[in-house]
């Protein structure tokens, strides 16, 4: 059995080298052909493969934390509208689970297709180093957007805001909010997620200041940027807290899945929400006035502003040291900054959505 | 080269209706490999091939106990918890100021533990199903793992145990080469030992066995003690390959390795299968996924596709059972 088994594999080996063989010599016109016996088998949109040939396009990868992800994929169009204005080809994915294993696996089928530029925003800021690691080594450009990694995984890291506005402008709402009295909790996603833990940080030093005497921070819960464990966490923190008065959520669905539980459980007016979400998502809540007001940004700039700069440093025009100086398209000059121990490109700061201006914006995203 | 186990009057029978499933599991490689070499131009590339059995074959170490398992008619999805307890373990201590090999060692050890803990329980209280109770320890394990951790990370391992899930030995991934020697150690020993036909009688008929004097509660207490060990060996090269670990790592692995295992032509009715069969479907399912990857495929398309080629392998092993 193991003999013939061998002799098998052996064969299998040699056949697809030929068939490797025979397909490199067709034409690239018959790789678009319908050659799946499997079912729901659509090539993807970059299924054409280029030639390696020195007039290819360039190929610039996005990867987002998961799939799913309403805010993800905004910021994955705009990275695909950089790159179309600059004339290169786009690859977006997401892994199914929001995990740094998964996305390892992500960056190896990348570096096996020899992609250009990978820009990622990252389930953890550690793990995803020996994969990206050797990403570069290949001589792949990479960054890190919205959700940093480690500044030895990365050339640059284009960040969303000022993170210390962040944190300090969220403290601020909600102490007008609750009237400067009370506990509050924050509802992040992952307790790896590297821009939240970021902001929580500034949260904290904030709410050092006298002015803050009398609210407490009782908890950061959890909610891994998944609805339904949101949603729970939500529960759990007005089961646990009776004297909670405010919910900070730093991420687009805690915070919509934390509107949706203070709505259903009637406590408006009681238990004040405020954070960072989708004007289209959180509309209904704004109008409503669970929540009185939010900030974000603009997520499809995050990824156009990526775009731009992956392609600047595929060119070389940049390489992600403090000083640097690129064009991003319609976002004007960009400026390289240091960041800790590395380097990242700032968007600008939060915008404010409140009842007034929300009619405009859940339009637009 | 048949071994003469107390099946293989049946097989050989089944064998005449219908061909059998390790070579349908081979004919389907080809086939998996034949497209991927079409549909990618990087496919066929000796260091991304290389490279591409690190990904996947982290999970593939536990696949080899399943198999035993569920050769016994039993099943157990405590395995991604057992991983994420033992990794979990292992950067905690190392991190208090244990010295890594001992860290590694005790984290072994734990899952050994935990394997053993699902075997007392499963044996003890016969009217509980192997998955009730692995079900219980499944949340208790993971459970244990958040408590320890808290929902952060831990890591800043040495770099010396990069090697696990990095390494090469001659141009070889050292993930690999362990793997293919465990396989046929196990291999082995389920199809050329006394303890492997022990397994087989046991799972297709427990209350023979039983009467005939084997004893089905030491050798049910090996095999999950077994697949403990094992998960924990998954851990080692999990961890080693994020180089830091959370709570939460391994999510849905219980799910893909018993997915391999049922692909790999194991009843899930017990005392049928060959562990040929599973070491195939692990390299089927991950270059298939590799492929799909590679040609960019979405995520949940993916899964789609694996999910029907599973239906599909189901109700043939289905079709056949009735057949005999």
């Amino acid at each position: 059995m193991k003999k013939l088994l061998s002799a098998v594999l052996v064969m299998v080996m040699s056949l697809s080298l030929l068939a490797g063989c025979g397909s490199a010599t067709k034409d690239n016109a018959s790789q678009g052909g319908n050659t799946s016996a499997e079912p729901g088998k659509q090539p993807s949109e970059t299924a054409k493969p280029a030639d390696n040939g020195s007039g290819a396009k360039k190929k610039f990868a996005i990867v987002f934390k998961n799939t799913g992800n309403p805010y993800g994929e905004k910021m994955m169009e705009g990275y695909k509208n950089a790159i179309e204005e600059l004339g290169g080809e786009v690859i977006m994915k997401a892994p199914d689970q929001p995990t740094a294993e998964a996305q390892i696996q992500i960056i190896e089928e990348l570096i096996a297709q020899k992609v250009d530029a990978i820009a990622i925003a990252a389930n953890d800021p550690d793990a995803l180093q020996p994969a990206l690691t050797k990403a570069m080594d290949r001589g792949i450009k990479v960054l890190s957007l919205d959700s940093a990694v480690n500044a030895k995984s990365r050339m640059v890291h284009i960040n969303q805001a000022d993170p210390e506005r962040i944190g300090r402008v969220e403290i601020q709402a909600i102490y007008d909010m609750i009237g400067g009295k009370g506990d509050i909790a924050v509802l992040s996603a992952t307790s790896q997620a590297t821009n939240q833990n970021t902001w929580i940080e500034w949260m904290k030093k904030e709410l050092q200041d006298p002015k803050y005497k009398d609210m407490k921070l009782v908890k950061v819960a959890y909610g891994d940027d998944l609805r339904d464990k949101s949603v729970s966490e939500t529960e759990g923190l007005l089961k646990s807290f009776p004297n909670l008065k405010g919910i900070i959520a730093p991420t687009t669905v805690g915070i919509a899945a934390a509107g949706k539980v203070l709505t259903d459980k009637g406590l408006k007016g009681k238990v004040q929400l405020t954070g960072l979400g989708l004007p289209s998502e959180m509309a209904e809540y704004i109008e409503s006035g669970v929540c009185q007001w939010m900030y974000l940004w603009n997520p499809i700039d995050v990824g156009y502003l990526a775009g731009y700069a992956a392609d600047n440093l595929v060119k070389g025009s940049i390489t992600g040291k403090v000083g640097d100086k690129f064009n991003a398209g319609r976002l004007g000059d960009k400026e390289v900054v240091q960041d800790g121990e590395g380097t990242q490109v700032m968007l600008g700061d939060p915008f404010k959505f409140d009842a007034k201006n929300i009619g405009e914006w859940k339009k637009v995203y | 080269m048949l071994q003469r186990v107390i099946l293989d009057k049946r097989d050989f029978k089944l064998k005449t209706v219908f061909f059998q499933w390790e070579w349908m599991l081979v004919l389907l490689f080809i086939l998996v490999n034949v497209m991927n070499a079409n549909l990618s131009p990087y496919y066929l590339d000796y260091d991304n091939l290389r490279d591409a059995t690190m990904g996947f074959l982290d999970k593939a170490f536990i696949v080899l106990p399943m198999v035993f398992v569920m050769i016994l008619a039993d099943i157990d999805i405590s395995v991604a918890s057992i991983v994420a307890l033992s990794s979990v373990v292992m950067a905690v201590l190392y991190n208090s100021g244990v010295p890594m090999v001992l860290a590694i060692l005790i984290s072994l050890a734990v899952g050994t533990l935990a394997g053993l803990i699902n075997g007392l329980l499963i044996v003890k209280f016969k009217e509980l199903s192997a998955v009730i109770v692995t079900l219980i320890t499944m949340i208790l394990y993971r459970g244990i793992a958040y408590i320890i951790l808290e929902d952060q990370a831990s890591g800043n391992f040495p770099a010396w145990f990069k090697f696990f899930g990095w390494g090469y030995i001659g141009g070889v991934p050292f993930i690999l080469i362990a793997f293919v020697m465990l396989a046929i150690l196990f291999g082995i020993v389920l199809h050329k030992t006394t303890f492997g036909r022990t397994v087989y009688a046991i799972g297709s008929n427990p209350t023979a066995s039983m009467f005939s004097g084997v004893q089905v509660n030491r050798v049910k207490l090996i095999v999950f003690t077994l697949t403990g060990l094992m998960s924990a060996v998954t851990a080692v090269f999990l961890t080693s390959k994020m180089g830091s670990t959370r709570p939460n790592v391994a999510n849905m692995y219980e799910l893909e390795v018993i997915a391999m295992v049922v692909l790999g032509g194991i009843s899930t009715a017990g005392g049928k299968g060959k562990m040929i069969g599973a070491i195939i479907a692990v390299f089927l399912v991950g270059l298939l996924r590799y492929g799909l990857g590679l040609i960019n495929v979405a995520a949940q398309t993916q899964l789609i596709i694996i999910g029907a080629l599973l239906i599909v392998s189901v109700l043939i092993a289905n079709l056949k059972r009735r057949k005999s």
